[in-house]
C-alpha cells in the first residue's frame, strides 16, 4: 500500500503510522462533559468502505495526514494535511524551495 | 448410546457406512424463534449449544452468512491458553480451559484439545521479572504456571537458539502446561452437532440485512431467507460487529476491525512440541498433527474488513521466526491467510446484555477469541437467558468503558491495533 504524502510523494505504508478513526473530536481541554470525553477515547466509526483517518508520515516528514482510504480495498481515494500543514513547511513550499 | 463411539463406527462399517446421519441439519429457517443467534462460528455455536444444554431454551436458530466454520473459527492458529496478568481475564479465561478439558467428552466429538504447553520467552531480566510477576498472579488463582531457565528451554525445544550470540538472546520462560491447541474445525462441527441434536436450527447461506423494531426494541431479524422474528437476538459476529451493529442503526462502538495473518509452512518432522512466543516482537508458533509449522504475529495495523493482509508483516512474521529458529530459514511457507479480528479498546471481551432492548452483544475477542470459545458460549447463554451476565463475564460488559472499569491486561490504553 502506497500513501501519497502531500511533502514527500508516494511512500510505502511502513513508514507511516496509523492513529485511527479521523471523524473524533477531541473536547475543550477545560470540558467537563463526561459523555463527550467517552466518545472521544472509547468510541469509533469502524465502516466497511470509505474510511476517514489520521496517519502520520513518522518514517518520513512526520506530518498527520488525513487519508481516506476504503477498509475493504484498500484503495486511498484523498490524502490531505490533517491540520492545513505546518506553517513553515507550508511557507517553505509556497516560496518554491525544494 | 453416544452417536460416535468404537461400537457405532464397527457397526457402521459393517453396514457400508450408508447409515451415518449428516452432522446437523439444513432447515429452512421457521417465521419466529425464542432466540436467534447472528453468526455461525465458534462462539455463535457455542452459545447455541450451551442455551440448549445448560438452559433448556431449543426454540433457537443460528443464522449463519457463509458457511458453517467459514470465518475466524477457521482462521485461527488453534492456540488454547490462560496465562493472563488480570484477575477478571484470568478467572473467564480459566473457566473456558476447565471447559476445553472435557469438551471431546461433552460434545461426543474429537476436537484433539492437546495440552502440549505454551511457553512465553523472555530476552531481557526486565521482562522475566514480568513474566515471574504474571506467573504469580495466575498461580493466586489457581491456575497452573511455572518459570523456565534457558537450559530448560533448551531441552524443550532443541531447535531453538539459546545462546549468548543469538539476535535477541533468551534468558527463561513462563510455561503453562495445560495450555496447547485443538483442532478449529472441529470445534465448530462438534458444537454445531451438540445444538442440532437439541433441537436448534442452523440456518446457513442466510445474510441478516436488518432488524426488525418495535420503538427501540429488536423484534427480529431481515435475512436473506426472509424475515425471521424473535424475543432475544443475540449478535457473535466477531470481525463483523461493526457492519451488522450498523443495521441496527449504530455507528459508534468500542471496536475497530483489523486483519490477522497467519502462515502454515510446509510439513515437517516433528520439532516443536509446545507453543512458543517470542518476547521481543509478536510471534508465535507450534507445530501441526500433520506437521507443518502454524505461526503468525501482528496486525496489520490499520482497519480492514478486507480477509488477507499485506506483505510488509509477512516479512517481519518470518524474520522474528528466524530469530528464534535460525536452522528454519529454508522451510517453505505454504500458505497464509487473514482473519477480521475485533479490536476493542481494552484489548479484552465484550459479552453483554444491549445496547438495545432485545439485544444481545458477544464482540471484541481480539485475536484471542478462539480458546475464549466454550467459556464465550456458555457466559453468553447464560446472559441471554437470564437477562443478566454471569460473575465470569460481569467484568466484560459494554458500560465498562464509561465506567473506568477496563480491563487492560497489556497496559495500552486505547490503541486497538497495539492489544
Amino acid at each position: 500500500m502506497l500513501i501519497n504524502c502531500p511533502y514527500c510523494g508516494p511512500r510505502d505504508v511502513i513508514e507511516f503510522t496509523y492513529q485511527g478513526d479521523g471523524n473524533r473530536e477531541r473536547p475543550q481541554a477545560a470540558s467537563q462533559n463526561l459523555d463527550a470525553w467517552n466518545a472521544y477515547v472509547y468510541d469509533r466509526l469502524n465502516p466497511a468502505g470509505d474510511h476517514n483517518e489520521i496517519w502520520q508520515h513518522s518514517g518520513g516528514c512526520r506530518a498527520h495526514l488525513r487519508v481516506v482510504r476504503n477498509t475493504l480495498t484498500h484503495e486511498i481515494s484523498s490524502t490531505a494535511f490533517a491540520h492545513g500543514g505546518h506553517k513553515s513547511a507550508a511557507r517553505h513550499k509556497a516560496e518554491g524551495k525544494s | 448410546m453416544a452417536e460416535y463411539s468404537a461400537f457405532s463406527l464397527l457397526k457402521n462399517a459393517l453396514t457400508g457406512n450408508k447409515d451415518w446421519k449428516p452432522a446437523w441439519r439444513k432447515p429452512d429457517p421457521k417465521a419466529s424463534y425464542d432466540v436467534i443467534v447472528i453468526g455461525g462460528g465458534g462462539h455463535g455455536l457455542s452459545t447455541a449449544y450451551y442455551l440448549a444444554k445448560e438452559h433448556g431454551i431449543t426454540n433457537v436458530a443460528v443464522l449463519e452468512k457463509g458457511w458453517l466454520g467459514s470465518g475466524n473459527v477457521g482462521r485461527n492458529t488453534t492456540a488454547v491458553r490462560s496465562n493472563y496478568l488480570l484477575p477478571a481475564n484470568t478467572r473467564f479465561y480459566e473457566h473456558s480451559m476447565k471447559l476445553w478439558e472435557n469438551l471431546s467428552h461433552d460434545l461426543n466429538y474429537n476436537v484433539m484439545f492437546s495440552q502440549r504447553g505454551c511457553l512465553n520467552l523472555a530476552h531481557t531480566p526486565g521482562q522475566f521479572d514480568d513474566l515471574a510477576r504474571r506467573g504469580n498472579a495466575m498461580r493466586h488463582l489457581g491456575v497452573d504456571a511455572e518459570l523456565m531457565t534457558t537450559a530448560e528451554i533448551a531441552r524443550l525445544v532443541p531447535a531453538i537458539d539459546v545462546s549468548g550470540s543469538a539476535r535477541f538472546p533468551i534468558v527463561g520462560g513462563l510455561m503453562q502446561r495445560r495450555a496447547g491447541t485443538a483442532r478449529h474445525d472441529a470445534v465448530a462441527w462438534g458444537y454445531a452437532r451438540g445444538a442440532d441434536r437439541r433441537g436448534v436450527d442452523i440456518v446457513e447461506n442466510c445474510e441478516v440485512t436488518g432488524f426488525l423494531r418495535d420503538g427501540d426494541r429488536i423484534t427480529g431479524v431481515t435475512t436473506t431467507r426472509g424475515e425471521i422474528r424473535a424475543k432475544k437476538v443475540a449478535l457473535a459476529v466477531a470481525g463483523s460487529t461493526g457492519r451488522v451493529m450498523q443495521l441496527a442503526g449504530i455507528d459508534h462502538m468500542p471496536i475497530e476491525s483489523h486483519v490477522l495473518q497467519a502462515f502454515v509452512s510446509e510439513s515437517l518432522k516433528p520439532i516443536i512440541d509446545t507453543i512458543l512466543t517470542f518476547g521481543m516482537g509478536h510471534f508465535y508458533i507450534s507445530q501441526s498433527d500433520k506437521g507443518g509449522l502454524v505461526y503468525g504475529g501482528d496486525l496489520d495495523g490499520y482497519n480492514s474488513y478486507a480477509q488477507r493482509g499485506s506483505l510488509p508483516i509477512v516479512d517481519e512474521v518470518m524474520s522474528e521466526m528466524l530469530a528464534l529458529f535460525p536452522g528454519l530459514a529454508r522451510v517453505r511457507m505454504l500458505r497464509s491467510w487473514g482473519g477480521v479480528c475485533d479490536m476493542s479498546m481494552d484489548g479484552s471481551p465484550i459479552i453483554t446484555t444491549g445496547p438495545l432492548p432485545g439485544m444481545y452483544l458477544n464482540c471484541g475477542w481480539c485475536y484471542g477469541g478462539f480458546k475464549a470459545t466454550p467459556a464465550s458460549g456458555w457466559c453468553f447463554a447464560w446472559t441471554i437467558a437470564k437477562d443478566e451476565p454471569h460473575e465470569f463475564n460481569a467484568p466484560f460488559m459494554l458500560d465498562r468503558f464509561y465506567r473506568g472499569l477496563v480491563i487492560d491486561d497489556k497496559g495500552q490504553g486505547a490503541t486497538p491495533r497495539l492489544h
